[in-house]
């Protein structure tokens, strides 16, 4: 077998083990619960939830924005490690697209879900009004799905194209399938030219708009009155959490597919270094906002202010509010720091929790809020005072979040999860080269 | 040789379609341009009329040169409300003791059967030392309303005469404008809302108006206080002005700066200014439409106690009583 084979073998799609397998029958499981309790919310109505008119927003939107902060590990990994011409960012390049378009397309899945009438939905752009957030949110994240897509597919023709004429022999039926998604590419100059320049394009976008997004995710919370959520801390607040957010989510996926590929030669130990760089520069810029947040009102604080911060300090929110900003945050912001923190296996552990703990962190910052409205809580029942998600709003949730882990599993499955074209070129195997002179 | 015809052509393209572009331009500026000529020289009738100007002068017209105004008959838009009108209420707090008859009566005609009322008396104490007052509470009807500001599709809009209604027939449920609002006035149909009504749905569906808020309710919208244009079209006040004991709430109009409480009708700027008016969260800068008088030798505020229920605001139908279904 040539070393060219071996690479396509090694980063190239491979069957599904057993253990793939089961790990696919789980999450359809996950999917096909969320279906049925969506189904049931959509004819009830979302009296299902626990959410009422206090709590108006619940887990749907908290876990929305989580997928939306996630997302932006495109704008960090591929655009800005690009830019600054970073060159260990090579192997997880493949893997921060996929992250980044499954967690978009599950953001506005999600958002969707929140809504009590999508039967209406078309009314967003017929009655659409630009002054509404929600409204900029109708117009970034499409055109976020979109930019992610073309960012995912564009550096991905020649892995097609490699792909289509590997299996030439082996799975015609499989070839002609990579040969449809290959757009005839043929690494002719005028291919490679366009391609070279639209994905610049799409890398110089893809900043300016994971900014905008995450911004406008961010103004959802802070055009409104309420305490905890009118912050002009809040636009980058939010960004710093989504980078924390992304990075750790793509650590963990890139940890799990080098352990399952085999991939230890191609995603090196210095690489997952760099990256441990990398990811603790965001855990303590977001720590810095977090402070700006949480610690400097302290000393200004108005009545409802105080006492919103005081149930997140030590009230009904602190358990969670320390364990998320203790182990999810400044934990491993020190932990990093430490050079045997950054090897893969204790990275992957510390990225998997910042996962965990970013999720909740936006649980805790929709919910407390809106349970200290400035007047009283009066006149309703007493469990609307009080809010945890219903069984409905986990199961729902937990099927968008196995959504996307399938859209993740699935484009490995079938995509090489780094560039054989650039592996190839930088190894001078030179395969591809030889067919363009041809 | 192959290529310079290309670009030929390709510049003949270009200059073609910018010559039609011109011209169709030109067109319609000509179109304009004759109309124009033609309103300069109205054919002279030799009839005159009589007609005062803006400054009261009387002064004689060519009959040809006078148009019909078709203000006159302008059609009634629902979104832009009662031209003229600036409605108002206020709320004097001394009079207040929880009777609660405002909320029963808001319930029952606007068909609230959800676990939220849309008018509410609050029990306020800001702290230990002040003194507790009973605060009923509705929509502000601001005339800067946050809610307005975040609806994506102007489902929630508001009018030329102060009212912020909302059409549940555009709603998405989003509940944007519920968390908008500082004074947690709005409320949200979870379920399908179990309303009775008297007349058969078709007619309610007909009569399916934002300016009769929960008639029906729809699921999946919000609902809220709407200050009852229903009944100000009659030239009647809102259920709760008429319904309460006490004369707590004063309805009118700021531009005719007139508010009555049924019994008494007073001059909004004196009233307000006798009493040291105040509106609510007035630095968050949302200009609400409602007033409030200070609880000064206020109605003894135990009496209200024995009616305050913390976590209820709608009564139940009794549950033995057998209940028609609504259809």
């Amino acid at each position: 077998m040539s070393r060219y084979e071996q690479l396509i073998k090694d980063v190239g799609p491979q069957k599904f083990s057993l253990k793939g397998k089961l790990w696919m029958a789980f999450l359809l499981l996950l999917i096909i619960a969320g279906i049925i309790a969506y189904a049931d919310q959509l004819i009830k109505g979302q009296e299902v939830t626990n959410m009422r008119d206090y709590v108006l927003w619940g887990v749907y939107i908290s876990n929305f924005v989580f997928f939306v902060a996630t997302s932006f590990v495109a704008a960090i990994v591929v655009a800005v490690l690009r830019l600054t011409k970073s060159e260990w960012r090579r192997p997880f390049v493949r893997i921060a697209e996929i992250v980044a378009l499954a967690c978009i397309v599950m953001a506005g899945i999600t958002i969707i879900i929140d809504m009590a009438r999508p039967d209406r939905m078309l009314n967003l752009f017929i009655h659409a009004r630009l002054q509404s957030p929600i409204t900029w949110d109708v117009i970034i994240i499409p055109t976020f799905i979109t930019v992610s897509l073309l960012l995912l597919y564009f550096p991905l023709l020649p892995d097609l194209a490699i792909l289509r004429d590997y299996y030439e022999k082996i799975k015609p039926r499989l070839s002609k399938t990579y040969g449809f998604f290959a757009l005839k590419w043929r690494w002719t100059e005028r291919q490679v030219k366009i391609q070279k320049i639209s994905v610049r394009l799409l890398v110089l976008m893809v900043i300016p708009l994971g900014l905008i997004l995450e911004s406008i995710d961010a103004y959802l919370f802070s055009t409104t009155y309420r305490v905890g959520w009118n912050s002009t801390n809040f636009g980058p607040y939010f960004i710093s959490g989504a980078m924390v957010s992304g990075l750790g989510a793509l650590i963990t996926v890139a940890y799990i597919v080098r352990k399952n590929k085999q991939l230890e030669t191609y995603m090196t130990d210095y690489h997952f270094d760099k990256m441990g760089k990398l990811f603790q520069l965001a855990c303590l810029i977001y720590l810095y906002f977090n402070i700006n947040e949480y610690v400097i009102p302290l000393f200004t604080s108005s009545q409802a202010e105080s006492e919103h911060l005081e149930t997140l300090l030590r009230g009904d929110f602190a358990i969670p509010f320390w364990i998320v900003t203790g182990i999810g945050l400044v934990l491993p912001a020190i932990l990093l720091v430490f050079k045997t923190f950054r090897k893969p296996r204790s990275m992957y552990l510390i990225a998997i929790i910042v996962v965990i703990c970013a999720w909740w962190k936006r649980y805790l910052i929709v919910t407390p809020t809106l349970l200290h409205p400035y007047l009283p809580i009066q006149g309703v029942p007493e469990s609307w005072r009080h809010y945890f998600p219903s069984l409905h709003e986990w199961i729902i949730t937990s099927a968008t979040l196995a959504m996307a882990l399938l859209i993740i599993t699935l484009i490995i499955r079938y995509v090489p999860v780094m560039s054989i074209d650039q592996l190839a070129a930088d190894q001078a195997l030179g395969e591809s080269q030889e067919k363009a002179a041809a | 040789m192959e290529e310079q015809q290309k670009d030929t052509r390709r510049k003949f393209l270009n200059n073609g379609w910018k010559l039609g572009l011109a011209s169709i331009l030109g067109g319609a500026a000509l179109a304009h341009l004759k109309e124009g000529f033609a309103a300069e020289g109205p054919e002279s009738t030799g009839e005159t009329v009589e007609l005062m100007d803006t400054d009261g002068n009387i002064i004689e017209v060519d009959a040809a040169q006078v148009e019909e105004m078709a203000a006159a008959g302008q059609a009634y838009e629902v979104r832009r409300g009662m031209p003229g009108r600036k409605f108002v209420m206020v709320v004097d707090l001394a009079k207040c003791q929880n009777a609660l008859a405002c909320q029963r009566s808001c319930n029952k005609h606007h068909f609230v059967t959800g676990d939220n009322a849309w008018l509410k008396v609050y029990k306020m104490q800001e702290t230990e030392d002040t003194a507790p007052y009973w605060m009923p509470s509705l929509c502000m009807h601001c005339d800067q309303p946050a809610c307005v500001t975040v609806c994506p599709v102007d489902a929630t809009f508001k009018r030329e005469d102060g009212l912020v209604l909302i059409d549940n027939d555009r709603c998405v449920g989003c509940r944007f404008c519920m968390a908008a609002c500082p004074y947690s006035t709005r409320v949200f149909n979870w379920s399908e809302p179990k309303q009775e009504f008297e007349m058969d749905m078709d007619m309610v569906h007909q009569m399916h108006s934002p300016e009769h808020a929960g008639m029906p309710s729809v699921m999946g919208t919000v609902d809220k206080c709407d200050f009852c244009p229903h009944q100000a079209v009659k030239g009647e006040l809102p259920h709760c002005v008429t319904a309460c004991p006490n004369g707590v709430f004063y309805f009118g109009d700021k531009n005719e700066d007139t508010v009555t409480n049924g019994n008494d009708t007073v001059r909004l700027s004196k009233l307000l200014e006798d009493n040291a008016g105040y509106r609510l969260f007035e630095d968050l800068g949302t200009e609400p439409s409602v007033y409030y008088l200070p609880p000064k030798d206020r109605l003894p505020f135990e009496e209200g106690l024995d009616n305050y229920n913390e976590f209820q605001s709608v009564e139940k139908p009794d549950q033995t009583e057998e209940t028609p279904e609504a259809s």
